[in-house]
């Protein structure tokens, strides 16, 4: 078994969707491209399983095998793992296979699943860089999979273009002036990539890109753009390290105000998936502030929040998805009436969006509470705010749970119930969530190490830093 | 033998456990597509129940035998987080339940009116495109109340807090092909949340003042001094904040004043839920609340002025509602209301007389029994109320309460206006909250398209944000 697990499951993982695309993209069919595609993403998360059992079990799974791949080329591992990015590999991988696994026959001539490959080892690749230039060139890549979907699809990208064109400049020119060494420029930088990581998260006001790309992009590849939330990751790697504390509170002053902006324009959305655009906003904001109050608590609840929003939101997208495979794109300003066709989707609507809120029994309500009991020992102002966006989304969950589920029954002559597929993929999310919310220590622990690990780095451990320390001194 | 710590810790596992099973038992079955069948169901719910009952019964037995008030099920640390590194900062979340004079006589209420009700709702359900969706709400709920009741901590009582109202609000929904039900239900959902927020945020700040948020330690209860006993430990404006919270939530859940237009709107669910909820046990949760935290009302005198003036306000209202409704629920619904004011009024008084605590709680298990059994006769009254009008051929004879004739005309028709539309309170929550509210992020939301469209470099029309396509 150990023989096994020294085998180099990191670069296995990120390379293998990259051949899985070359193989998708020579077979004819979709159909039969969705097979391919659907295979290796499952090869794929069990690669990256692997990979968390070998980091599990004490063994390096990033170089020091002798088939490492980088190792032999260029002398050292080009990925690495550590505490924060172990679950995120199979987490990524388990959206990516459970996002394909749950894609409509009727959409998949639209669907570019060599595309989905590619995008998802770029993923696999970025959450698996600690380099900071690395993270940067992945960073980059991620945004061209969306884009190039928009321009298939003839839809409009400039939205998109332009706020991925600033995020990418605005990284790039502060990573340059926080590296340059130059004391006099890390106030500089600390403002460059703090408004890069506010580009990237969707924070108010530069988060039209979010509800735009959902909008026009297909709701599979805008889902697994977004649902990761790759900006987290960017600002714990390039921002927390480093940055002054004026710059770690006012990303936590936009992301409160995110948090209940959206939530709040997702109460009135009458567009489902501009809804759903708004609530997955408002969730992933309120990762931020934790992020950014630097006690191991708020961290924690923070890297907790992290992995509940990724499956309860995928699981609500997944959801979404199937509704609108039957009945094309629900517009909120009527009821539906779906719930005698697809009473197995209402459920899983309801659950997936109550877990995304944090109900009782739900992984979000361990990591709510853990995030707002280390919030208010920093002030607790943050703590009532926080509570009041999680009314609000939700009274936006079930406000279109009931709009979309409800009203004068629809007659249908065909069955238009869940398939094995969609029950198969919102089911294992559903019961990660629940499984997640009612044995919850294990993941806390997980998270907490994590937390640890990240506040360590910064230098810190929870305690106030040098906020002229440079990057460079910092490594 | 099992020594009696066992006995009662066993007992306790058995009755929250039993719920729990029915809840999944069918929760998973509806998951997975295999329902049960109505006989199934019925059994089910029955047997859980039973079994339920029995054990609470029993612990009942056991702590009058061995004088014990306080009985402690302590499950442990849920979550916690010692840390090792900073060594002020730790975190504990404790499920914990507690068997005292007030959690046991309202848990037994909690079993036999809700086994009542399912032996009941499995006749009147019978064939209901929606049984099985009634009876998984149903099971929610009852777990709901079972936690709520016994909670010994802030976040055991917010977690069967929350299923009450997630099955209240769906139940309220559940005849969802007219949208009447489905409105109120968003609408009893909507003041759930905000009370519910409110109860989080007094959650929070247990957690900042004590580490934890176990009610032992901010009432001063323990096997020593068990309810109403306590002396609470937090004073000032700490104990005041947290006083307040906790008001605004059992004001939001017991349907006090501002929050009583929810009340009637629940009666569009059916009648067995009705019943257990509105008339019953949901209606007094909030109520049961302010029993549970009655220390703290001693402690600060201000909370229970507050809490005195709220039943009051209460109760007059429901008054006065309740004598111009028409339809049997209505006016069922108000009768409710006005008697939960008077509960929670003696709750206040209690503070300065604690003794009233007691007639308190006996006031509010009287009170759901007789209102549980008028819902349920109240369909087939009115079928008597026909009959009998029937054979008499004409309207039975009502007559106005002569007190009101005491009244100018003026006052007796604003008072009659007023009544008819519910004290305004709907109206003024629609006008100065929701209103602006739903308003300003309308007007956001046009911004928003109109500057995505220019951004867009497109002409898309922003007035109408209909879907332009499928995917």
């Amino acid at each position: 078994m150990n023989d096994l697990l020294t085998l180099p499951w990191l670069e296995i993982s990120i390379l293998l969707p990259l051949v899985g695309a070359l193989c998708t993209a020579c077979v004819r069919g979709a159909i039969a491209a969705s097979r391919w595609c659907l295979t290796f993403a499952g090869a794929t998360l069990v690669c990256t399983l692997l990979m968390g059992l070998a980091a599990a079990n004490g063994v390096s799974p990033t170089g020091d095998s002798p088939y490492s791949l980088s190792h032999q080329l260029l002398g050292s591992a080009l990925f690495e793992i550590d505490d924060l990015s172990t679950p995120l590999l199979p987490l990524v991988a388990l959206l990516h296979f459970l996002t394909v696994l749950a894609t409509a026959r009727t959409k998949m001539a639209r669907v570019s699943f060599s595309g989905m490959l590619i995008s998802e080892s770029i993923r696999l690749a970025l959450f698996a860089s600690k380099s900071p230039w690395l993270l940067i060139v992945f960073l980059a890549l991620n945004t061209v999979p969306a884009y190039i979907e928009l321009v298939k699809r003839r839809r409009p990208t400039r939205v998109y273009v332009l706020h991925m064109a600033l995020f990418l400049v605005l990284l790039i020119s502060g990573w340059a002036c926080a590296s340059s060494g130059e004391s006099a420029l890390v106030d500089l930088a600390a403002l460059l990539l703090l408004a890069a990581i506010l580009v990237r998260s969707g924070t108010v006001p530069v988060h039209l890109w979010v509800p735009d790309l959902i909008e026009n992009c297909s709701f599979g590849t805008a889902l697994l753009f977004v649902t990761p939330i790759t900006g987290v990751y960017a600002a714990v790697r390039l921002v927390l390290p480093f940055v002054p504390d004026w710059a770690l509170q006012s990303i936590s002053l936009f992301s409160l105000i995110t948090a209940v902006y959206a939530a709040g324009m997702s109460v009135v959305q009458r567009d489902a998936r501009r809804f759903f655009a708004y609530a997955f906003l408002s969730h992933a904001s309120l990762i931020l502030v934790g992020l950014e109050l630097h006690t191991a608590i708020s961290l924690t609840g923070a890297l907790c929040l992290w992995i509940s929003v990724a499956l309860s939101v995928t699981g609500l997208g997944i959801t979404l998805r199937a509704v609108e495979a039957r009945f094309g794109r629900i517009s909120l300003d009527r009821y539906h009436g779906l719930y005698d066709d697809s009473p197995a989707l209402a459920v899983c609507f309801l659950l997936t969006g109550l877990g995304s809120v944090g109900f009782p029994g739900t992984l979000g309500f361990v990591a709510a509470e853990l995030l707002v009991d280390g919030v208010i020992n920093v002030n607790p102002y943050i703590g009532i705010v926080i509570a009041l966006a999680a009314a609000l989304n939700g009274i936006a969950i079930v406000r279109v749970f009931f709009l979309i589920f409800t009203g004068t029954r629809r007659v249908s002559a065909i069955s238009l119930g869940i398939t094995s597929r969609e029950r198969f993929a919102v089911l294992t999310l559903a019961a990660l969530i629940l499984g997640g919310g009612l044995s919850p220590q294990f993941g806390v622990n997980s998270r907490h190490r994590a937390a640890e690990s990240v506040l360590h780095h910064t230098g810190s451990d929870g305690l106030p830093h040098d906020p002229h320390e440079t990057p460079t001194q910092t490594e | 033998m099992p020594d009696l710590e066992t006995t009662f810790y066993i007992l306790g596992l058995i009755v929250v456990i039993a719920p729990v099973l029915l809840m999944s038992i069918l929760g998973i079955t509806s998951l997975v597509d295999r329902k049960l069948s109505e006989a199934a169901t019925g059994r089910w719910c029955k047997c859980t129940s039973a079994i339920g009952f029995t054990a609470a019964a029993s612990i009942l037995v056991l702590m009058l035998a061995y004088d014990t008030r306080h009985v402690v099920i302590d499950l442990g640390n849920w979550v916690h987080i010692d840390e090792s590194a900073t060594e002020h900062e730790h975190y504990h979340f404790v499920f914990k339940f507690v068997f005292d004079r007030l959690s046991v006589p309202f848990l037994l209420l909690s079993y036999v009116l809700c086994g009542t009700i399912a032996a009941f709702a499995v006749k009147y359900m019978h064939r209901e495109r929606g049984y099985n969706r009634f009876f998984t709400l149903y099971s929610i709920f009852v777990v709901g109340m079972v936690v709520a009741s016994l909670a010994g901590t802030i976040e055991t009582l917010f977690t069967g807090w929350e299923l009450v109202g997630l099955s209240s609000a769906l139940l309220v929904a559940f005849f969802h092909e007219r949208p009447a039900p489905v409105r109120n239900g968003l609408r009893v959902w909507v003041v759930y949340r905000i009370s519910d927020a409110s109860l989080l945020i007094a959650a929070v700040v247990m957690h900042h003042l004590h580490g934890e948020g176990d009610f032992g330690r901010l009432l001063g209860t323990d096997p020593a001094h068990p309810w109403p006993e306590g002396h609470a430990t937090a004073s000032g404006g700490n104990a005041l904040a947290v006083g307040l919270l906790l008001i605004f939530a059992a004001a939001g859940k017991s349907a006090l004043v501002p929050f009583s237009g929810w009340l009637p709107r629940a009666m569009e669910g059916p009648t067995p839920s009705s019943a257990i909820f509105y008339g019953a046990l949901s209606v007094h949760l909030g109520a049961y609340l302010l029993l549970r935290v009655s220390p703290l009302l001693e402690a600060v005198p201000i909370l229970a002025i507050v809490v005195i003036a709220l039943g009051l306000t209460t109760a007059a209202f429901a008054y006065l509602i309740g004598s111009v409704q028409t339809d049997i629920k209505s006016a069922l619904t108000f009768a409710s209301l006005a008697q939960v004011g008077i509960i929670v009024t003696e709750i206040g008084v209690g503070a300065f007389i604690p003794f009233v605590w007691y007639v308190a709680l006996v006031h509010l298990l009287g009170h759901a029994c007789l209102r549980t059994l008028q819902f349920v006769r109240a369909p087939s009254l009115l079928q008597d109320y026909k009959t009998l009008e029937n054979a008499i051929g004409g309207r039975l004879p009502q007559h106005a309460g002569r007190s009101m004739r005491l009244l100018p005309e003026s006052l007796r028709t604003w008072m009659y206006r007023f009544a008819l539309e519910r004290g305004y309170l709907d109206a003024f929550l629609n006008e100065y909250i929701v209103g602006p509210f739903v308003a300003l992020f309308h007007k956001l939301d046009e911004l928003e398209r109109r500057w995505t469209a220019r951004l867009a470099g497109s002409d898309r029309n922003t007035a109408n944000p209909d879907v332009e396509q499928s995917t």
